[in-house]
């Protein structure tokens, strides 16, 4: 019993994460269950692109940074733009043939994000570094005025998405499997909780081993000791925000293939998700933001199947009680 | 008396809205330990964090080997070679005490020979090497803050208060550790309340008060001057500590 | 003696410039007089909203000018007070009872919810706190949107007022003049002669219970005005500014902080809740879109901030430019781009659809260069001129008692 009470102490995020994937496995045949699983992981995969680059900015920056919604609607457009234009490659069945669109773009996607995250660091919110309030005025503005530029550019309605041919359709999972065979699982939601893993790693790594990690966790400790180590931290606060923009625009563009139609103000709605997945891993903390999103995304499909009404009250929930048990959040690394 | 490395003239510093100093003039000779000696809220720390560029400077000048790096940012005031270990040691102690010395040296890879020596100045590190450096204890955490001071040659080491809260014999070898680097000519400033500790390593001293510097001179014409102490400090400085 | 009686109306809260004093004085004319003064359902539709979002807006400068709490909830507490009024006519009827009803489970709510969210201020920081009264906020949203057969979903609820509320009143047949002052300024121009002018201008108004409910809101308004100005100027609100200044010294000197700022937090969701019910009632129609949306939500904080946050003026101030301007922006610019190839950039950017845009980049630039809003503006030129005057004279004249 001390262990089980150890266990849910030190990792709250497995803990968490078991306890929710049993308590719906109880609620459900197991066929749905590893189907709205699997789903759950892909939306968390392409939350957690979302929401990776907020932790970081707001755990590391201090800078609250409410437009970061409209950087996910950007990059959703982009790519969709792009994947238009190809939409002849797109169109082709081989696998080889639709990478030559979409990657591109994937790509444009994370640069377009990219560079506005630049210009808006640079224009809007180096002005306003330290006054919290002006940030949540200045970038909700900054919001509004990204959104109307893409009613502009894109026009008013909403946007159908042509889905890559090679990612279409599902792999069936043998028969002859006991319980779940036969089983279809989407082809999409494989892949980008493939690419969620992938990219997970790749932070992982760079946050763990490299320099320019080291900086980071460094930087969310203690801005100042960092300086008087000699290091520049401005400058990699405005690396971490382009990154940050990049993902969140990658993430957007991912999902725009998810659901293959997109509005301007489909950032809005993610935003609150990307919120409740950084409070509830707890900020400045990458591996809280995985477990987060993958929660955010389970609960999503879960309470979506057996009470849809209440999705979106249950992930708030979620957020809310997992605040009044763990205040930091599941993974907290800065005390905020 | 040698040349001074860091010379504050006329210096008027701002936390927030709040003025700490009031016009501070320190000279600190180049290849000596100077101590900065003062009653708690004298600017001490202050003055320190003032060279290193963390407060706002509202008059004066500060001069690093005759170049004023008044109001300059802190990176750059730290690439001229000068080390900063702040009263709550400032280490990240969610960093290992490998990350925490990785980053603290800035030129490239840490020298071998040169990390020898600190592991031989400060045997716990070497023990605790991939271990969060929070879990240290506050001897050895203070260990690690100037470590991470000394693993590149340094030409100024600021140092506030090292002592404080720390056991007789961790002191000791902190001392030890100061008398090493006075022996390679480091040039020291040290902020300090410990009077022993004082004594034994100072070559200079300055005293504070009010935000501004009350006295300097040699150390040793403090620490012999009972009446000297009792204007300056208020106490003797054998009441210190 | 009648500065004594304004003193004690205003509690010792001057407007503190000409300017404004004046800017203040036509609007609460033109929402005193407003349904004599400008004919048509638009405008006169527009005079109530500017009653309703008053409160609204004051309110939220409660926490967001005087405490510097930031919440993204308001439009909750307004939707709550709204959807309670029309769920109880929907059920109930439309009799004053049931309106009663509604306001008070509606009251009830607001308590429950904001009792809540002073909990989870509690727990987390500042800042974490505005995020999460906007996942509260959503969350309520999808609620009331999902919940079809209670709320009526997405396409709302009609508000059954009751019949002495609504245009079938009438208190007496007669008619009572109005004498429209836009209208006659613009025929002085074409028409040349004044006294034809004056006759075009005039116009019938035949009062019916909508504009006995106007007034029932303007006098309530008014009355949560002065009541919040009370509550600003008074120990209270001291403390609340003191909190905004800097809580740990707040703390330091003995004030239980979080009770303050729950306080402020309660008394600000009732008054928006008490806002929702006179808008449904004056709208008689309620939706999602039109109560609980982020949209609205951004809106009633540009108003508090372009407006002026912290001095409560501003909120009078900004919800009647911010709502004039989202209602005649867009003819504005539907004018502007009436002679411009459609499809083109120009179309595009300046068109009336896109007024939002332009309202947006006014609005981030007002903070970086107008931080302190339209009265925080008007009322440093006036400073400044007081000073300039002062300097001028050679004799110190004696200071006339300010209170």
């Amino acid at each position: 019993m001390a262990r089980f009470a150890a266990f849910r102490e030190d990792k709250p995020h497995v803990f968490l994460l078991l306890l929710m994937m049993a308590v719906a496995l109880l609620l459900m045949d197991p066929r749905t269950w590893v189907l709205l699983t699997i789903s759950g992981l892909a939306m968390g995969a392409m939350v957690f692109l979302m929401a990776s680059g907020m932790t970081l900015t707001f755990g590391l920056m201090n800078v609250l940074n409410l437009a970061h919604g409209a950087f996910i609607s950007l990059g959703a457009f982009a790519g969709a733009s792009v994947l238009v234009w190809l939409s002849s490659q797109a169109s082709e069945p081989s696998l080889l043939i639709n990478l030559a669109a979409i990657l591109p773009a994937l790509g444009f996607a994370l640069v377009v994000a990219g560079l506005l995250g630049l210009v808006f660091e640079r224009l809007v919110i180096k002005p306003v570094y330290g006054d919290h309030l002006k940030q949540i005025l200045v970038t909700v503005g900054g919001s509004i005025i990204i959104m109307e530029l893409i009613h502009v550019v894109w026009g008013p309605n909403e946007i159908p998405v042509p889905r890559p041919e090679a990612l279409t359709g599902a792999f069936l999972l043998p028969e002859a499997l006991p319980v779940i065979g036969g089983v279809a699982l989407e082809k999409y939601r494989l892949i980008a909780v493939v690419l969620g893993l992938a990219i997970y790693g790749l932070m992982s790594w760079i946050i763990e081993r490299t320099r320019v990690g080291i900086l980071i966790r460094a930087g969310v400790e203690s801005r100042e000791m960092v300086e008087v180590q000699g290091y520049r931290i401005r400058l990699l606060f405005l690396g971490v925000f382009v990154a940050g923009s990049a993902l969140a625009g990658l993430g957007g563009a991912m999902w725009a293939m998810y659901r293959e139609i997109i509005t301007a103000h489909m950032g809005d709605e993610l935003m609150i998700s990307v919120i409740v997945v950084i409070i509830l891993g707890g900020l400045g903390s990458i591996k809280g933001c995985f477990y987060g999103a993958v929660l955010v995304g389970l609960i999503n499909l879960y309470v979506g199947y057996l009470e849809p009404r209440l999705a979106a009250v249950a992930t708030v929930g979620l957020m809310v009680g997992v605040l009044m048990w763990r205040p930091q959040g599941l993974i907290p690394v800065i005390k905020v | 008396m040698a040349e001074s490395i860091v010379s504050l003239s006329g210096v008027r510093a701002d936390i927030d809205q709040y003025h700490i100093l009031h016009g501070v003039d320190l000279e600190v000779p180049a290849g000596e330990l100077t101590v900065l000696l003062g009653r708690n809220g004298a600017g001490k720390s202050t003055t320190l964090r003032t060279i290193m560029g963390l407060t706002t400077v509202t008059d004066g000048k500060v001069r690093f080997r005759g170049e004023d790096i008044t109001g300059q940012p802190t990176p750059r005031i730290a690439r001229k070679g000068i080390a900063f270990v702040p009263e709550n040691m400032g280490i990240f102690s969610l960093l290992t005490v490998r990350e925490n010395m990785v980053l603290a040296a800035v030129n490239g890879p840490m020298d071998p020979a040169r990390l020898d020596w600190v592991f031989d100045l400060f045997p716990p590190l070497k023990k605790f090497w991939d271990r969060p450096a929070g879990n240290l204890s506050g001897g050895q955490k203070q260990m690690l803050a100037i470590a991470r001071a000394i693993i590149e040659p340094r030409e100024l080491l600021l140092v506030d208060e090292p002592t404080k809260g720390l056991a007789p014999a961790i002191i000791n070898d902190l001392a030890g550790a100061f008398e090493q680097l006075k022996q390679q000519q480091v040039t020291v400033l040290l902020v300090e309340q410990n009077f022993n500790f004082s004594r034994r390593l100072g070559q200079s001293a300055a005293v504070m008060n009010d935000g501004g510097v009350v006295w300097s001179g040699q150390m040793t014409e403090l620490a012999d001057n009972d009446d000297l102490q009792h204007e300056l400090l208020g106490l003797g400085l054998g009441e210190h500590q | 003696m009648l500065n004594g009686m304004f003193n004690r109306i205003l509690s010792g809260d001057y407007p503190r410039s000409r300017a404004l004093s004046a800017l203040l004085v036509v609007i609460g004319v033109c929402l005193a007089l407003g349904p004599f003064l400008f004919p048509g359902v638009r405008a006169f539709s527009m005079l109530g909203m500017i009653c309703v979002f008053i409160i609204v807006v004051a309110s939220y400068d409660l926490m967001l000018g005087y405490t510097h709490i930031v919440s993204f909830a308001h439009t909750m507490f307004f939707g709550i007070g709204a959807y309670g009024v029309a769920m109880s006519t929907d059920v109930f009827g439309s009799g004053f009872g049931a309106v009663f009803i509604g306001i008070g489970g509606a009251v009830l709510m607001s308590i429950l919810l904001s009792l809540l969210l002073g909990l989870l201020s509690l727990r987390v920081k500042a800042i974490f706190f505005a995020l999460v009264t906007l996942a509260v906020a959503f969350a309520f949203l999808s609620l009331v949107t999902q919940l079809y057969n209670i709320t009526g979903g997405e396409d709302g609820l009609a508000v059954r007022s009751p019949r002495e509320l609504g245009p079938a009143f009438r208190p007496f047949d007669s008619t009572v003049p109005g004498f429209s002052v836009i209208d006659f300024i613009t025929g002085v121009f074409t028409q040349g002669s004044i006294g034809q002018a004056f006759n075009d201008a005039l116009f019938e108004v035949r009062i019916n219970g909508r504009h006995l409910m106007y007034y029932i809101t303007f006098v309530i308004s008014l009355v949560v005005f002065l009541f919040l100005l009370r509550m600003v100027n008074s120990p209270f609100g001291r403390v609340l500014q003191a909190i905004r200044e800097n809580e740990f010294r707040a703390q330091a000197l003995g004030y239980r902080t979080v009770f303050y700022r729950t306080a402020a937090v309660i008394v600000s969701a009732m008054l928006a809740t008490l806002a929702g019910v006179l808008f449904a009632l004056i709208n008689r129609y309620v939706n999602p879109e039109n109560t609980l949306n982020f949209e609205l939500m951004v809106f009633i904080l540009l108003m508090c901030v372009i407006g002026g946050m912290g001095t409560l003026y501003g909120a009078v101030v900004g919800t009647a430019v911010f709502l004039l301007a989202q209602n005649y922006l867009q003819d504005l610019l539907g004018l502007l781009v009436s002679n411009a190839e459609p499809g083109s950039l120009f179309a595009e950017l300046a068109g009336p659809d896109r007024w939002l845009l332009w309202f947006g980049l006014l609005f981030v630039l007002s903070v970086y260069f107008f931080p302190s809003g339209i009265v925080g503006q008007l009322r440093l030129w006036a400073e400044r001129r007081r000073e300039r005057k002062a300097d001028k004279t050679p004799v110190a004249s004696p200071m006339k008692q300010e209170s």
